[in-house]
């Protein structure tokens, strides 16, 4: 077993939720959370056992992981066919940069130039 | 006079020519393998950067081929991979001598098109060993669709539980109506919890809206996040694949599993295949779920299953694309869900391979209702075929993830997901249900059964659950307070699970104790026989266990009945009769003792009634003489022959066969017999005795014949058989003939 049974986004150990805690209202949505330390973790295990794609994958869920729903539904839309322009994605990605998403920043900075190429801009 | 030749109009008239068989086509991408525009494989690297995959030049790389070609594949490994020969690497899939390991790493290297080269070598049990070999997770599984017509609460949470007592371990619901969609994920997700722990559950629906339920806890992964093989139908779908690989990383973002969607034949039937194979574009599609990071894909033809069945070796294709994700090191939700014929035959051995050599999911969706309720469309197993795949498993010795459920526990656990669904949706004021609902929906076989619903009321209690902002662990707190602490604490379990993201990892499912099983904690690790996986005892049972199944001692007890064998009295030991009309009935050692009924119903009592009625119609007269040394009805029918003053003998076992003898005869050589016990009614029993009459007078008899059937006669009794012919055994005494006296109404 891999053993990553570690803290949720709020700091709270994960063998600590309970449905005391739950009903008594102790316990919230940030307490069923990953973290982006566990994401990278689980990287890790994905790269070990031969996959680096879905360890890319984790990390750029681990600089969603401080993202409100929102925001993440927006740039999910953003990147859709047709949304917006080149320059449009690269300012968001300048904003995921500045927003300690480097990796994400990168992967929409390349989909820009990608959808300037091949028609999937606005 | 109808067209053509009675032989043939019979062949049209069978089901199977209700499907469509389609000429190959290449142009319209109506073609399963190897289409002329398919290309070569090719792979050009220059300073670290793929400049010509699979023959076009990076300035004409598609979307799909720039995100394969930066994100795909494993350069270091793509000089060697693409080198390969192509029937070298097919013979490793098959060779036990190599493992899985060998197999995944060089995989990673090859484009699309090499990929595809090898696969298209492979013959049917080829595929199958390499399933069974290359499969991510050790332990196979299956998921289920819950769904109903009317997306009724009640109904989704007790066929729910039902699929979990079943031990499908991924239950997909969707909506015929889009705006249901909260409320019959929480019915699902409700009912998952009352059926077993540790049961994941999804909602099919529009990216967006699927992403948004996952995020809030009413559904624990995610499945249609669709993928397809050209630009243009890609685009069609109002996505690239950056916008699918971000949809990945968001789920993965709040913990939550996800997989993707393709199949071949998808291209073909949006018009957009450009003139490729199915395989090939499947190949693209299952390159880009790896390239995105999705951890596994649903495939093996999903909604355009019987375009790729329509052309030849189209099934084959089906298995290969779920070979292909199995070699991409991703989970495989392996097809089987989509209806592709109208033929019984055609549907199971589509299904068979995949069954036999396992997979992470035998189906992506095992219907687990009724075909009507199934509103993804019928799949291709679905509750009418459960029995059929429990038997199946049964017979060849797999696990195809399923288990027999006893049917008080079933009625148990369907009540408590009605009453638990009621019982929250009152909680937040979602909906009122009354207790004949609940318990309609607790015998319910489908929607059918439900009589009139409120279907607003659905929409009104999906429409509360969206904009209230109600969470999972609302619904926790819900269970608890509504008295159902166990599930409760299910499904805070399951929404603890995003914390550790163990289940994120490739082909994870929970058990029932809540342990992951997925590629790093149950690989697989098959390397020929006595290798891989194997069910434990306790699984073995279960496999073996169908509610059907019947031992001598369950026969023996249905047979039992005490005032029938008192119809039977000894007289004394039999004596030969000399009177010139006397037939003498010879019967087997258990009648009058342990067997009461023959195979077609009737009592022993009740056949013999009406051969001495068609004897004494002949105006011969009979005694009745109980063998104890043979449960051979031609010895037991010869020796009732000898004991007659006519020479005329009848021998009827107490399982209802039954002939007629003459002395003078071998024991192998009768008169008429009447061996197919169970159809033999009661005017053929009359009739016995008619020609048994007649042989004594010297009289023509009217042969008997068998009735028009149809029916495997002998799969529905043969296990009877072997039973009552052990009980027959069981009381043959060596003894001599004994007369018997039988009291029964005439």
């Amino acid at each position: 077993m891999s053993g990553t049974a570690g803290r949720a986004w709020s700091g709270r150990e994960a063998s600590e939720l309970s449905v005391e805690g739950v009903v008594g209202g102790e316990l919230g949505p940030d307490d069923i959370r990953i973290s982006p330390e566990t994401l990278r973790h689980q990287a890790d295990l994905a790269r070990a056992h031969g996959n680096p794609q879905l360890a890319a994958n984790f990390e750029r869920a681990a600089e969603l992981t401080g993202f409100e729903e929102s925001e993440i539904l927006a740039l999910y839309e953003l990147l859709r066919p047709g949304r917006t322009s080149a320059e449009q994605l690269r300012a968001r990605a300048d904003e995921l940069e500045a927003r300690s998403a480097p990796i994400c920043a990168a992967f929409v900075r390349e989909a820009a130039t990608v959808y300037e190429r091949t028609g999937l801009t606005a | 006079m109808a067209d053509g030749i009675g032989r043939v109009r019979f062949m049209d008239a069978q089901r199977v020519n209700l499907d469509g068989f389609a000429t190959e086509d290449a142009p319209l991408g109506m073609i399963a393998y190897d289409s002329p525009a398919d290309p070569a494989p090719s792979l050009v690297v220059r300073d670290g950067r793929v400049v010509e995959m699979d023959g076009r030049a990076e300035a004409d790389f598609d979307s799909i081929d720039e995100f394969i070609a930066r994100h795909g594949l494993d350069l270091d490994v793509a000089g060697e991979a693409m080198a390969l020969d192509d029937l070298a690497y097919a013979r490793m899939l098959v060779d036990p001598s190599v493992p899985r390991a060998e197999l995944v790493r060089l995989a990673a290297g090859m484009t699309p098109a090499k990929l595809a080269a090898p696969l298209g070598l492979l013959r049917p049990a080829e595929l199958m060993i390499a399933m069974t070999k290359v499969r991510a997770r050790r332990t196979p599984s299956n998921q289920a669709h819950v769904t109903n017509r009317l997306d009724d609460p009640l109904l989704l949470a007790a066929d729910a539980a039902t699929a979990a007592a079943f031990g499908f371990r991924e239950l997909e619901t969707t909506v015929p109506v889009l705006d249901d969609a909260p409320s019959n994920a929480l019915a699902v997700t409700l009912g998952s919890v009352v059926g077993a722990a540790g049961v994941l559950v999804q909602c099919s629906v529009e990216e967006a809206l699927e992403l948004e339920l996952g995020m809030r806890g009413f559904v624990s992964y995610a499945e249609t996040v669709s993928l397809y093989g050209t630009h243009e139908v890609f685009v069609d779908g109002d996505d690239t694949p950056w916008s699918k690989a971000l949809l990945a990383s968001a789920y993965a973002s709040r913990g939550v599993k996800m997989r993707v969607t393709s199949g071949g034949g998808a291209e073909a039937l949006m018009g957009g295949a450009q003139g490729y194979s199915m395989f090939y574009l499947e190949a693209r599609c299952v390159a880009l779920a790896r390239a995105i990071g999705a951890q596994g894909v649903q495939n093996g033809g999903i909604d355009s299953a019987s375009v790729a069945a329509s052309v030849p070796k189209g099934v084959r294709s089906l298995t290969a694309e779920n070979l292909m994700v199995m070699l991409r090191n991703l989970e495989s939700c392996s097809g089987n869900d989509a209806l592709m014929s109208e033929s019984e035959m055609r549907r199971t051995a589509r299904t068979l391979p995949t069954l036999l050599a396992g997979s992470d999911f035998i189906c992506s969706g095992f219907g687990s209702i009724q075909r009507f309720d199934n509103m993804f469309g019928p799949s291709n197993l679905n509750a009418e075929d459960i029995d059929d795949f429990l038997a199946i498993q049964r017979d060849w010795g797999v696990d195809g993830g399923l288990r027999t459920a006893d049917t008080a526990e079933l009625e148990h656990l369907r009540r408590r997901a009605a009453q638990v669904a009621r019982d929250v949706y009152a909680w937040f004021g979602l909906a009122d249900y009354t207790d004949q609902q609940v318990e309609l929906a607790v015998d319910a076989a489908g929607s059918k059964d439900l009589g009139a619903t409120d279907t607003l009321a659905v929409l009104n209690a999906a429409h509360t659950i969206k904009t209230s902002g109600l969470t999972g662990l609302d619904v926790v707190s819900a269970l608890e307070q509504c008295g159902y602490p166990d599930e409760a604490r299910r499904l805070l379990d399951m929404l603890a699970a995003r914390v550790s993201g163990d289940y994120l990892q490739t082909a994870a499912i929970f058990d029932e104790q809540m342990n992951v099983l997925s590629l790093v904690t149950d690989p697989n690790d098959y390397l020929g026989p006595g290798t891989g996986y194997e069910p434990t005892a306790g699984r073995q049972a279960e496999i073996d266990a169908i509610r059907q199944q019947r031992s001598v001692d369950d026969l023996r007890r249905a047979q039992d009945d005490p005032e029938e064998f008192a119809r039977f009295a000894v007289v004394g030991q039999a004596s030969a009769g000399t009177a010139a009309g006397e037939v003498v009935i010879g019967l087997s050692p258990a009648v009058g003792r342990a067997i009461s009924r023959t195979l077609s119903g009737l009592t022993v009592s009740e056949a013999l009634a009406e051969v001495l009625a068609g004897l004494e119609e002949e105006g011969c007269t009979a005694r009745l003489v109980r063998i104890n040394d043979s449960i051979d009805l031609g010895s037991i029918g010869l020796k009732a022959a000898r004991l007659a003053g006519s020479g005329i003998g009848i021998g009827l076992q107490a399982k209802g066969t039954a002939l007629i003898h003459r002395r003078d005869l071998s024991p192998l050589a009768n008169l008429e017999l009447y061996s197919v016990a169970p159809t033999i009614g009661r005017a053929d029993y009359r009739l016995l005795g008619v020609n048994a009459g007649r042989h004594a007078k010297g009289a023509t008899p009217d042969p008997a014949r068998n009735p028009y059937s149809d029916e495997a006669i002998e799969a529905r009794y043969h296990t009877r058989v072997v039973a009552l012919v052990a009980i027959e055994r069981s009381l043959t005494t060596g003894g001599g003939p004994e007369e018997l006296r039988w009291k029964g109404e005439r």
